[in-house]
C-alpha cells in the first residue's frame, strides 16, 4: 500500500508555468489523471516518477522525496508515453533486461511472470520493432511490472491502441488496482477514464481543477447549466409554459420532436416541471438529461 | 559497473544503422595500409607517418570515438528511452560509467586495434613501432571518449561540435598554434607513442610526457563525472 503525495507542487519552465500549485494524494486503486492535451499531465507524471524536480512544493512517496532518489524505483513502475527505442531487442530480452536492472534474484522467472500478466508470452521471442502499438504498450507494461511494484504510473497508456487491446489493457489496470496497487494513468479521452478509474483528478492548464470520484465531481457542478430533453403531448405549448419558469433559462424545439430545456437550478426545475405540466394538461412522455457524460463536466471545467 | 547496462549499450551500438560506419573507418585504414604496401612494392618507409599518424591517429581514431561515444549516450537521451535504464534503483553514475566503459572498449578495439594492424602491414619488420602507436592510440581514444562525453553534455549537437574539435581545432589550428598541443588529445597520443619507440621520436612533439598521461586521465575522469551528473539531472520532457 503506497501513497503518492503532491503538496503545493508547481513546475515552471522560464516564464511558462506547466503545473501550478497542485496538491493531491494518490492512494491504492485506479486513479485517472484527466485533462486536455497540454494541461500538464506529463509534467505531473514526470514529477511523480522522479524525472523532474518540482520548482516549488514537494512530491513524496510514503513520505520519501521522489526527486533524485533512485531507491523509490523499487516500488515504482513507470510506463512512459514515448516508445521504447529498443527495437533491436526481443520483447523477452527487453523485459529481462529490466528485471536484471532491478537486480531481482530470479530475473528469468520474474520476466515470464510479467509476460504472462500482459499475455505477451507467445510473441515475446519476436523483435520489438515488429510489434503493433498495442503490443508495444503491453511489453512496456510488462517491463514496468517485472519487479512487482506497489505504484504504477502510466502516461497516456491507451494512445493509439486498437479497441480490443484497449479493453485488455483496461482490464489489466482494473485488476492491478483491485490488488491494492496504486495505479495512476493519464488520459485526455473521457470514456477511458470513466470506464476504469474510481477516482479522478482533473487538471486544466496546469491547475488542479477537480478531484474525487466521478459522482462527487458531478455534484460539484450542480450550479452549472444542465440541459434536458423533454418529450410531451404538446411540445410547443410546453416550451411556452417552461419559458415562464424561473429555473429555466432557455428552450428550443427539436426538429425530431421534444423540447430542449436549459436549466439553471436543477432542484427547482425538478419540482416545477411536473406541476406546470399538470396545470396545463400536458402529459410528459420522456425527461432525459442530455449531458450526463464526463465530456460535459470536462467541457464545463475547461471553460470555467 | 553494471553488466546489463553495458550489454544493452553494446547491443544498441551494433543494433542500429551506424554500426557499419564504425567498422568501415578502421577497414579503410587497414585497406589504405595494404594499398600503400602493394603500390610501393614494400618500400613503405615514408608512408608510416602520413597513414598512421595523420590519417589513423588524426582522423579514424577520433571519428570512431565520436561515433561510439555519442552512440551509447546520445540517442537514448534524445528520444527519452533512457528512462527505462534510469527508472531503476541503480546510481546514475554507475549507469554513465557502464556506458562510457563500453565506448572506451569499442574505441580501443576498433580504433587502436586497426592502427596496430595497419602498422604491422606497413612495417612488418618493426612490430614495436606499431605497438607503440597502438598504445598511444588507446590512451588517446580513451581520452577522446571522455572529451566527447563532456561535449555532448554541453551541446545538443555533440556530433558537429566534436567534428569541429577534431577537424578544425586539432587538424588545422594546432599545426600553427603550438600552444594548443596542451589541449589536443591527438598530441597526447603522439607524445605517448613517441616515448615508446625511438623511431617515432619525430612525431612526439615537445609536450612533457607526464603531462600527456595525466591530461588524458583527467579528461577521462572529468568525462565520467559529467556524464554521471547529466544522467542524475535527466529530466523527462513531455511532448506537450
Amino acid at each position: 500500500m503506497s501513497v503518492l503525495e503532491l503538496a503545493n507542487t508547481s513546475r515552471w519552465y522560464g516564464n511558462v508555468v506547466a503545473v501550478n500549485d497542485v496538491s493531491m494524494r494518490i492512494g491504492p486503486g485506479v486513479t485517472g489523471l484527466l485533462g486536455p492535451n497540454g494541461a500538464g499531465k506529463t509534467t505531473l507524471i514526470a514529477m511523480m516518477a522522479g524525472f523532474l524536480a518540482p520548482s516549488a512544493g514537494s512530491v513524496t512517496l510514503d513520505g520519501d522525496t521522489v526527486w533524485a532518489n533512485v531507491s523509490i524505483y523499487r516500488s515504482i513502475g513507470l510506463v512512459p508515453e514515448r516508445e521504447a527505442s529498443f527495437g533491436y531487442l526481443s520483447g523477452r530480452q527487453f523485459v529481462r533486461a529490466n528485471a536484471e536492472l532491478h537486480k531481482l534474484s530470479a530475473p528469468g522467472e520474474a520476466t515470464e511472470r510479467a509476460l504472462g500478466i500482459v499475455e505477451m508470452a507467445e510473441p515475446a521471442g519476436r523483435l520489438i520493432s515488429t510489434y503493433s502499438k498495442g503490443m508495444r504498450q503491453r511489453i512496456k507494461l510488462a517491463a514496468a511490472l517485472v519487479h512487482d511494484p506497489s505504484v504504477l504510473l502510466l502516461d497516456e497508456p491507451f494512445n493509439g491502441v486498437d479497441p480490443r487491446q484497449r479493453m485488455h489493457l483496461m482490464e489489466l489496470l482494473t485488476r492491478m488496482g483491485a490488488e491494492g496497487r496504486t495505479v495512476l494513468f493519464s488520459s485526455h479521452i473521457l470514456e477511458e477514464v470513466e470506464q476504469i478509474a474510481r477516482h479522478i483528478e482533473v487538471v486544466v492548464s496546469g491547475r488542479h481543477a477537480a478531484s474525487g470520484d466521478f459522482g462527487a465531481i458531478r455534484r460539484l457542478m450542480t450550479d452549472r447549466p444542465n440541459v434536458y430533453l423533454v418529450r410531451s403531448s404538446d411540445d410547443r405549448r410546453l416550451a411556452t409554459v417552461l419559458m415562464a419558469a424561473d429555473s429555466v433559462s432557455g428552450v428550443q424545439l427539436e426538429p425530431r420532436g421534444g423540447v430542449q430545456v436549459q436549466v439553471t437550478d436543477f432542484g427547482e426545475f425538478a419540482v416545477a416541471l411536473p406541476r406546470l405540466a399538470k396545470d396545463h394538461r400536458i402529459s410528459l412522455r420522456e425527461v432525459t438529461p442530455t449531458d450526463e457524460s464526463l465530456e460535459s463536466v470536462f467541457a464545463y471545467l475547461v471553460s470555467a | 559497473m553494471n553488466g546489463t547496462v553495458s550489454r544493452l549499450a553494446l547491443q544498441s551500438l551494433f543494433g542500429q544503422k551506424r554500426w557499419w560506419v564504425l567498422i568501415a573507418l578502421p577497414l579503410l585504414l587497414i585497406g589504405l595500409a595494404v594499398l600503400v604496401r602493394v603500390l610501393s612494392g614494400g618500400e613503405t618507409g615514408g608512408a608510416f607517418e602520413p597513414v598512421l599518424v595523420v590519417f589513423g591517429l588524426g582522423l579514424v581514431l577520433p571519428l570512431v570515438s565520436l561515433l561510439v561515444t555519442t552512440g551509447v549516450l546520445g540517442p537514448e537521451i534524445d528520444d527519452g528511452s533512457i528512462v527505462y535504464l534510469l527508472s531503476k534503483p541503480i546510481s546514475r553514475y554507475v549507469v554513465a560509467l557502464s556506458k562510457l566503459l563500453v565506448a572506451v572498449a569499442v574505441t580501443v578495439l576498433l580504433g587502436a586495434g586497426s592502427m596496430v594492424v595497419a602498422g604491422l602491414i606497413l612495417e612488418p619488420s618493426a612490430p614495436g613501432q606499431a605497438l607503440a602507436v597502438g598504445v598511444g592510440a588507446a590512451v588517446a581514444g580513451t581520452a577522446y571518449c571522455g572529451a566527447f562525453v563532456m561535449l555532448s553534455a554541453i551541446s545538443r549537437h555533440a556530433m558537429v561540435v566534436g567534428l569541429i574539435y577534431v577537424l578544425v581545432f586539432e587538424g588545422l589550428l594546432a599545426s600553427w598554434l603550438a600552444g594548443l598541443r596542451y589541449v589536443s588529445v591527438s598530441a597526447f597520443g603522439r607524445r605517448i607513442a613517441g616515448a615508446l619507440d625511438d623511431a617515432l621520436e619525430p612525431i612526439a612533439g615537445n609536450l612533457p610526457l607526464a603531462y600527456a598521461w595525466i591530461a588524458s586521465l583527467v579528461v577521462l575522469v572529468a568525462g565520467c563525472y559529467v556524464a554521471g551528473r547529466r544522467l542524475s539531472h535527466f529530466q523527462l520532457r513531455g511532448e506537450e
